[in-house]
C-alpha cells in the first residue's frame, strides 16, 4: 500500500543569537542554516497494517506525515500510495486518505460540528446515502449525538478530538494517518480512542499510521513500530523486537525488614529507601531466581514484585541508546 | 463546484451572525458619506467649471460606493487565510480534494458579500430618501442598471482576485502586515476609492483608467451614474474581463509556485 525509499527533506531555517546588535546585523546578512528534517527514510507498509510512529520532539514525525498525505514535496527520494505519488497528484491522493492532526482542527469554528460534517461531505463529494450511512454509524461509535449541534468552539478537547476523529473518516478513506491523536486527553477519551482505531482497523481494514508520545497508545494499538530520531529510521518492527532490542530487562522491588541487602553483578541499582529496593536485572547476565537466590537470605523478605519495562522506559531507553 | 458552493454558503451564513459589527459599519458609512459629500459641495461652490462630473452624480457615487464598501474595499481581507498560512493550519486544507485557490476565493467573495448583504439597504434606502443634493438618484435606464449590476459582479471578482495576490504574498513574507497594507492603500487610491478617477490630474488620470484597480469600484460606479455609457461602457466591461482573467492567471501561478516549497509552520 505504502512505498517509501530515500525520502530526503530539509528546511532553512534561520538564526541569530539573541541580542539587538545581533538583530540589527540579522536585518543585512542572515545566517540561514539547512536542517535536515528526514534524511533517507525507506519502508513499506502493507494494506491493513496499524504502524506506530514514534520518536523525541522534532525527529521528524509530522514532516513524513506531510510528505506521505501530499503537503510537502521531499528534496530527493520516491513514495508511492496505493500508486500515485503523493505531492504530485495531491488531489486525487488525499481522496483516498484520512487525516488527524491532534494539535490543530479541522472542524469550522462557529458552526455547529454537524454542518462541518457536511461540508466535507461537499468537498469530498461523499454520495448522500452512503454519507448518511457513514455519519450515522460514526455518531453511534463515538457517542456523538449530544454534541453534534453544537458550535466546535464550545466543544471540550476530548469532545473535538472524538468530532475530528469522525471528520476525517466521512468519506471511508483507506488509509488514516493520525498526528497525535490522544494529545492532552483524558484518560476516559484517550480509552474512548483507541477502541474506536482500532475497531476501524479490525473490522473495516482501515490502514492507520499513527504518530504518538503516548507509549500506551503504542501498546494497545501498534503491531509495528517505526522508530525515528534526528530524522533517520532507526528501528522498524513488532513491539516484541523492541522488547528484545532493550534487552530482557527486568524490574524487581523488594519490600523487606534488616539491613539493605548487598547487589551481586547483573543487578543494577533503581532506588532504595528504608525497607524498600528497586532493582533492575540484565538477564543476560542473571535470571530472576538467581536474584531471589542472592537477595532473600540476606533479609527478612515481607513482599516481593517483579515487573517488565513498560513501553515508555523500553523507548526512553532507545531514545538514550542512539542519543537522539 | 458543490464544494465550492457549500464553502461559500457557511462564510456567508456565518458572515450575517455580526449584527453588531454591521450596525457600527453603518453609522461610520453615513458619516463617512455625508463628510465627503459636504467637501466635494465646497469645492463645487468653489468652481463649478473644474468639476468632472456634476454634483448630483458625485453625491450618487459616493453614496453607492457607501453602500457596496464591503465588495469594493482593498484593505479587508479575511482573517482566517492569513490565520490558516501563518498557524500552520494550512496543513488541513492541503489535505483536502479541493484547489486551495478556488476555496480561497469562495471564501473571500462570500465574506465580502454577506458583509454588503447586511450593509446595503440601509444606506440605500436611507440615502435615496435625503432631499435634495445630498439625495441617491435613480439611474437613467433600466439597460444601465442592468450594466451597473454586471459591473459590480465583476469588480467584486477583480477585488478578490487582487486580494489572493496578497494572501499568497503571506507564504513568502511571514509577516504580511507591511505588505498588506502598502497594497491596500495604493489600490484604494487608484480604484476611486477615496476621490473618483475623474478628479485625477490629466495625464494621470488616462494611466490610472487601464490599471487593474480601474476595474474595480470605478467601472459600476460610473456606469450607474452615467458617466460612462454606451460603447464605452461595454468597453469597460471588457477591461474588467482582462483584469479579472489575468489577476486570477497570475495569482494561481504563484500559488503552485508557493505550494511547491511550501513549509507548515509550528510542527
Amino acid at each position: 500500500m505504502i512505498r517509501v525509499r530515500g525520502i530526503n527533506k530539509s528546511f532553512r531555517v534561520a538564526r541569530r543569537k539573541a541580542g539587538l546588535s545581533r538583530a540589527v546585523k540579522a536585518l543585512f546578512s542572515r545566517e540561514q542554516e539547512r536542517v535536515q528534517a528526514l534524511k533517507d527514510i525507506s519502508f513499506d507498509i502493507a494494506g491493513g497494517e496499524m504502524v506506530g510512529y514514534i520518536g523525541p520532539n522534532g525527529a521528524g514525525k509530522s514532516t513524513t506525515i506531510k510528505v506521505l498525505c501530499g503537503i510537502l514535496t521531499p528534496d530527493s527520494g520516491t513514495c508511492e500510495i496505493m500508486g500515485r505519488v503523493p505531492w504530485k497528484e495531491r488531489l486525487a491522493h488525499v481522496r483516498d486518505i484520512g487525516v488527524v492532526f491532534g494539535q490543530r482542527s479541522q472542524l469550522w469554528w462557529d458552526v455547529p460540528v454537524d454542518d462541518s460534517f457536511e461540508l466535507i461531505r461537499d468537498i469530498y463529494r461523499v454520495d448522500k446515502a452512503l454519507y448518511q450511512a457513514t455519519r450515522d454509524e460514526l455518531v453511534a461509535l463515538l457517542g456523538l449525538e449530544e454534541i453534534l449541534m453544537t458550535p466546535a468552539r464550545s466543544l471540550s478537547l476530548g469532545q473535538r478530538m472524538r468530532c475530528e476523529l469522525a471528520a476525517s473518516l466521512l468519506h471511508r478513506p483507506r488509509l488514516l494517518f493520525l498526528d497525535e491523536p490522544t494529545i492532552g486527553l483524558d484518560a476516559v477519551s484517550k480509552l474512548a480512542v483507541r477502541q474506536f482505531i482500532k475497531r476501524m482497523n479490525l473490522q473495516e481494514g482501515t490502514t492507520v499510521i499513527l504518530t504518538t508520545h503516548d507509549m500506551q497508545d503504542i501498546e494497545a494499538l501498534a503491531q509495528r513500530i517505526i522508530l525515528i530520531g534526528r530524522g533517520r529510521i532507526l528501528l522498524d518492527g513488532g513491539l516484541e523486537a523492541l522488547k528484545r532490542h532493550s534487552g530482557d530487562r527486568k524490574i524487581l522491588t523488594f519490600e523487606y525488614r534488616g539491613e539493605k541487602p548487598g547487589l551481586c553483578p547483573g543487578m543494577e541499582l533503581v532506588s532504595s529507601q528504608e525497607g524498600r529496593l528497586v532493582v533492575r536485572l540484565d538477564q543476560k547476565r542473571l535470571s530472576t531466581a538467581q536474584a531471589l537466590a542472592h537477595i532473600i537470605p540476606q533479609v527478612e523478605l515481607i513482599d516481593l514484585a517483579t515487573a517488565s519495562p513498560s513501553a515508555e522506559e523500553m523507548v526512553a531507553a532507545l531514545y538514550q541508546e542512539y542519543s537522539i | 463546484m458543490r464544494a465550492y458552493a457549500a464553502i461559500f454558503r457557511m462564510k456567508f451564513t456565518g458572515g450575517l451572525q455580526y449584527r453588531a459589527a454591521a450596525l457600527a459599519g453603518l453609522a461610520t458609512q453615513f458619516a463617512w458619506g455625508f463628510m465627503e459629500i459636504l467637501a466635494f459641495m465646497a469645492f463645487h461652490r468653489a468652481n463649478p467649471a473644474a468639476f468632472p462630473m456634476s454634483l448630483s452624480q458625485t453625491v450618487s457615487y459616493i453614496w453607492l460606493q457607501q453602500a457596496f464598501l464591503a465588495l469594493f474595499m482593498t484593505w479587508f481581507f479575511d482573517r482566517d487565510i492569513f490565520d490558516a498560512i501563518l498557524s500552520g493550519a494550512i496543513a488541513y486544507e492541503l489535505a483536502r480534494p479541493a484547489d486551495l485557490y478556488g476555496r480561497w476565493f469562495c471564501q473571500s467573495a462570500a465574506s465580502r458579500l454577506s458583509r454588503a448583504v447586511l450593509r446595503c439597504f440601509p444606506v440605500l434606502i436611507i440615502a435615496c430618501m435625503l432631499p435634495g443634493p445630498f439625495g441617491l438618484k435613480a439611474p437613467e435606464s433600466l439597460a444601465q442598471l442592468g450594466l451597473f449590476f454586471l459591473s459590480m459582479g465583476l469588480s467584486l471578482v477583480v477585488v478578490v482576485s487582487f486580494s489572493m495576490l496578497i494572501y499568497i504574498s503571506a507564504f513568502h513574507t511571514l509577516s504580511p502586515v507591511g505588505v498588506r497594507i502598502m497594497a491596500a492603500v495604493a489600490a484604494d487610491f487608484l480604484a476611486g476609492g477615496t476621490v473618483p478617477l475623474p478628479f485625477f490630474p490629466a495625464g494621470f488620470r488616462q494611466v490610472a483608467e487601464l490599471l487593474p484597480f480601474a476595474a474595480m469600484q470605478n467601472m459600476p460606479l460610473r456606469i450607474y451614474i452615467g458617466h460612462i455609457t454606451g460603447a464605452d461602457a461595454l468597453l469597460g466591461l471588457g477591461l474588467q474581463s482582462f483584469w479579472a482573467l489575468a489577476l486570477i492567471i497570475w495569482g494561481r501561478a504563484l500559488m503552485k509556485r508557493a505550494l511547491g516549497r511550501v513549509v507548515v509552520q509550528g510542527g
